[in-house]
């Protein structure tokens, strides 16, 4: 019965786990972290399960309940969702290994109910990957909306204020898509995204189905944080605890990415978007522009968290760059480079919390080579990372950029090229000025003063819990970056839409 | 008898891996100084070892060939030991072990911080020297050109010094730029052609290439090697980086480097567009009047340059556009010169290095103006260095007089007196820059040198033995490693597709 629920079982796990937290680990503090452990394996193990699954025998329909769409609710795990998941999930256990000692660093952390509120943004993320139902989808953004709020605001003494700018720019965002939502259903008469995808072909000249796509794209462009709508993230990057940026970055705009790419090639139609309506051009456009702007600026940051924010609104241009290319190569770079940024951003933000756990600070112009004596593992980690996200070979980095690249270069486009590999010397830029501190300038005096740095240069590094996360994300990189191949053959290709 | 057959082998994979699973160890015995350099100098005679026994096969034109995994769908991380990566490998292999020997004595000699940093990046540049020089296909070397880039950084700042860091920074901004046009092109590329595979005399036979189309695609593959070969105005990285330790330069500014970009820009003519494309679309022109004006322009830059490893990295700029000339000749001779001078002018400027080295590290002076009378001091080591200047200036019995000669012909088979008056005029200048150096180290007095002895042998023995290799090489072309039948192995392979 498990396997034939495997579909479903994700959300419910993280759900259900969510909820009784509060009241398992009412008397013992320490309970919450294993349950957490435990329904975050669990989905990684399941996540696996459904991908071998969806390989062997193709999309997999789940109805809840046994009704049967467009009455009742649908799951559909295909390549695509399945993938994605198993991404999010893989991610989301390792951030929460390295949470295990963080968590009692962060003073005003509650760790019972951090734990409730990040099972429950986990729910609502699967939720709105597995879903063939557009009010079902929203249900679930705003489930997922709601704890990143939460998870957000905990942080540091600015936190509150980026936490709740992002709730006025995540409502808008959520609104848009329900108002979109709703002319959608006007016109359909169905909320099943398959039943959808059969309906819509009749109706592609309707002015309110273009408007219906239109909210839904702007709503999703908020949650993505697509340029020129990504005002909210810099701030709740920076100020969110490690953990949650750590959580967040990494998963949470992947979500409007996949929701995004769900909604455009998978309902709306591949020639609908782009050769009529050239929503996808658009979203080239501004993505390309979105890499640039947000390489720069992250050029122009002190703080490495703030860096590594800027540094995500460039990244996440690359995936709207691949799903606005339209064409196979761009969507493999798309698709490839939500996993790729998914694990450099992970071991990146971890990074920055082992420094500030160490230094009580992650300020750029402040670390220098002891930190790297120090901590050497948790520096090594970085420079993998930092080396993937300039895209050197053979990291995955690259080779998302070789596949974008290729993309471009189908489409005739070079300006978007040259904006790739411009982007990729930023990158260079921002992460050489880290790497150069840490590992070449001495310590000065000034820095004595820190009271977190005493002289002795003696190897001290986080804990285990804290290191073997960070380890394994940048040891991914290399060996994912080798064998990307057998993903983009075996999962990859199979998710390219219909027309395309 | 020119029959060109495949066999598959892992010889190549285990060249590049040796140096690679040495770095490990490197660090793990970074306590125990003779340890570790006994790992150095192990994986260098290794790696040596099996470069050599893979000459036989080369030479009756059987290739090596090995794929690792597939790293693109249709694209495989391949090796293949053609007889041009094999000439190539042999000379960055060989000239390795003399390195590290070197290196050896100029890192204690200083007493240095961060040896074992040092001598684990110089493995991984190895490892990544052999991979370009094997790779089979152009993505395959785009990875290693790139690991090449970023394993090379930490040894241009290894002083950390302000100097170096800026050198450093420099050096990146030039290769990674680069980088990304090698990218862009070899992408361009696969779109194309939907092959990578390097194939003698050209991978475009037979695809329909508008001239607009190769013009973009040569201009960006020029852009993505001619940093690495420095051809001006891509070279002012260069002699910035000779921040970096003397065997750093000697090996990596000399051999592995500068050579993997010329090496890079033969790939690119002969085995991408081919000698008949290029000859068609004019664009063996263009190399030539790049080269040309290099050669000219880096051996006047050398003259005003007082630091003396600044002299030889202008004189490196201008001798690697002897490569790219001869090679954008594209006659026989001129080709068959231009791969000699890949070994050749390697194993002369290496000499060079090795003596500016052992010169800081004896007597602290870098200046050529302070030169007066080193000659009688280090006789060994000014003797090497006298060989490696007459060689560069094309005078017999030193080797550089062969691949100069044949570069010569070549532009008279070319029908190409400019490129022969070039070469002529450069050998003057060469004359003009060098010759100054000996005469002040052998026939003016110098001061404060009373009690002043050679440098340590383990940096005496190895540029005393490239000074003489150089000369053997220069008597008898073919001695031991065959460098004269492999590159012409090169040139029938490559020309003897179009006739």
């Amino acid at each position: 019965m498990i396997i034939r629920n495997s579909a479903a079982l994700i959300p419910l796990i993280l759900l259900f786990t969510a909820v009784s937290i509060p009241i398992v680990a009412l008397k013992k503090k320490q309970i919450a972290f294993f349950m957490v452990m435990i329904a975050t394996s669990l989905s990684v193990i399941i996540s696996f399960y459904n991908i071998f699954r969806v390989l062997k025998v193709g999309t997999i329909h789940y109805h809840f309940g046994g009704w049967i769409p467009p009455i009742g609710i649908e799951y559909v795990l295909d390549p695509l969702s399945s993938f994605i998941c198993l991404v999010i999930n893989v991610i989301a256990l390792l951030v929460l290994i390295h949470s295990k000692k963080i968590i009692e660093m962060e003073s005003n952390i509650k760790s019972v109910p951090y734990y409730a509120l990040v099972l429950l943004m986990l729910t609502g993320f699967n939720g709105i990957v597995l879903t063939g139902d557009f009010f079902n989808l929203y249900v679930f953004l705003e489930i997922c909306s709601l704890a990143m709020y939460g998870l957000i605001s905990v942080g540091g003494k600015q936190a509150p204020v980026a936490a709740f700018r992002y709730l006025i720019m995540g409502a808008i965002g959520g609104s848009f898509y329900l108002l979109g939502v709703g002319f959608l259903y006007i016109k359909t008469g169905s909320l099943n995204m398959a039943d959808v995808r059969s309906i819509i072909p009749h109706l592609y000249d309707e002015p309110t189905v273009i408007v219906a796509i239109s909210l839904m794209v702007i709503g999703f462009g908020i949650k993505m944080a697509v340029f020129p709508l990504h005002g909210w993230l810099p701030d709740a990057y920076t100020y969110a605890p490690t953990t949650s940026s750590a959580l967040i970055a990494p998963t949470g705009t992947k979500i409007g990415a996949y929701a995004m790419l769900r909604t455009l090639f998978f309902v709306f139609g591949v020639n609908y978007v782009s050769k009529t309506l050239h929503i996808t051009d658009i979203l080239a456009w501004l993505s390309a522009i979105g890499i640039i702007y947000g390489s720069i600026m992250a050029i122009a940051q002190k703080g490495m968290k703030r860096m590594l924010a800027y540094s995500s609104v460039s990244q996440i241009g690359y995936i709207g760059l691949g799903i606005g290319l339209c064409n196979p190569l761009g969507l493999i770079g798309a698709v490839l480079h939500v996993m790729n940024h998914a694990i450099m951003k992970a071991c990146l933000f971890l990074v920055a919390g082992n420094y500030r756990v160490k230094l009580g600070h992650s300020n750029i112009f402040k670390l220098n080579d002891n930190i790297r004596k120090k901590m050497p593992w948790t520096t090594a980690a970085f420079t993998v990372a930092a080396l993937s996200m300039i895209g050197i070979p053979p990291t995955l980095g690259f080779f998302s950029k070789w596949y974008l690249a290729l993309g471009t270069i189908k489409n005739s486009s070079w300006i978007f090229l040259a904006v790739l590999l411009i982007s990729s010397l930023l990158n260079a830029v921002y992460f050489f000025r880290v790497l150069e501190k840490v590992y070449l300038k001495p310590m000065s005096s000034n820095d004595l003063e820190e009271p977190n740095m005493s002289k002795n240069s003696k190897a001290d590094e986080v804990s285990s819990s804290a290191l073997i996360p960070v380890l394994i994300l940048s040891v991914a990189l290399i060996i994912l970056g080798l064998l990307n191949t057998i993903i983009v053959k075996g999962i990859i290709e199979k998710m390219i839409p219909a027309g395309m | 008898m020119n029959i060109q057959s495949c066999y598959t082998s892992f010889v190549p994979l285990y060249a590049i891996l040796v140096s690679l699973l040495a770095v490990p160890l490197i660090i793990f015995s970074s306590k125990k100084k003779n340890l570790r350099e006994f790992w150095t100098i192990g994986a260098s005679l290794i790696k040596f070892g099996l470069v050599i026994s893979l000459i036989p096969n080369a030479l009756l034109n059987k290739t090596a060939e090995i794929s690792i995994v597939e790293i693109s769908p249709g694209i495989e991380l391949a090796l293949k030991a053609d007889p041009f990566g094999v000439f190539f490998a042999l000379v960055a292999s060989g000239l390795w072990i003399f390195t590290s020997f070197y290196s050896i004595g100029y890192v204690r000699g200083l007493k240095d911080k961060k040896q074992t940093r040092y001598f684990s990046y110089f493995a991984i540049c190895l490892s990544s020297t052999i991979g370009v020089a094997f790779a089979a296909n152009l993505l395959t070397f785009v990875v290693f050109y790139e690991i090449l880039t970023i394993a090379t950084y930490p040894l241009v700042i290894h002083k950390e010094d302000e100097k170096s860091i800026r050198a450093g920074r420099k050096y990146l901004a030039y290769t990674l730029t680069a980088g990304s046009l090698l990218i862009a092109a070899t992408a361009l590329t696969y779109q194309i052609t939907n092959n990578l595979d390097f194939k003698a005399g050209g991978m475009f036979k037979g695809i329909a290439l508008t001239p607009n189309m190769a013009l973009v695609l040569f201009l960006l593959f020029l852009g993505g090697v001619g940093v690495k070969a420095s051809i001006m105005p891509l070279h002012s990285w260069l002699p910035t980086a000779m921040a970096a330790p003397t065997p750093v330069s000697a090996l990596l500014h000399a051999v592995a480097v500068v050579k993997s970009g010329v090496f890079g820009i033969v790939r690119v003519a002969l085995f991408v567009f081919g000698p008949k494309l290029m000859y068609e679309l004019g664009l063996n022109n263009i190399l030539v009047v790049f080269a040309g004006f290099t050669i000219i322009v880096a051996s006047l830059m050398a003259l005003k340059q007082d630091n003396l490893k600044r002299r030889l990295a202008y004189s490196t700029i201008s001798h690697l556009s002897y490569i790219v000339l001869g090679t954008a000749l594209l006659s026989s001779s001129a080709i068959l010169g231009a791969i000699m001078h890949i070994a050749f002018h390697a194993t002369m400027k290496i000499t060079l290095f090795f003596c500016a080295g052992a010169i800081y590290v004896n007597l602290h002076k870098e200046n050529i103006s302070e030169l007066n009378g080193v000659g009688k001091v280090m006789p060994w080591t000014m003797g090497a260095f006298a060989v490696g200047s007459i060689g560069l200036t094309g005078i017999p019995p030193v080797n550089g007089f062969v691949s100069k000669w044949y570069i010569g012909l070549g532009a008279l088979q070319a029908n190409n007196l400019i490129a022969l008056i070039i070469l002529i005029i450069s050998g003057l200048l060469n004359a003009a820059y060098f010759f100054p150096i000996l005469h002040r180290a052998f026939f003016r007095s110098g001061e404060n040198l009373e009690g002043k002895k050679e440098a340590s042998p383990f940096m005496v023995v190895p540029l005393v033995i490239t000074a003489m290799l150089a000369v053997l090489l220069g008597i008898y072309p073919d001695f031991l490693f065959h460098f004269y039948h492999l590159a012409a192995m090169v040139v029938t392979n490559v020309l003897g597709v179009i006739s």
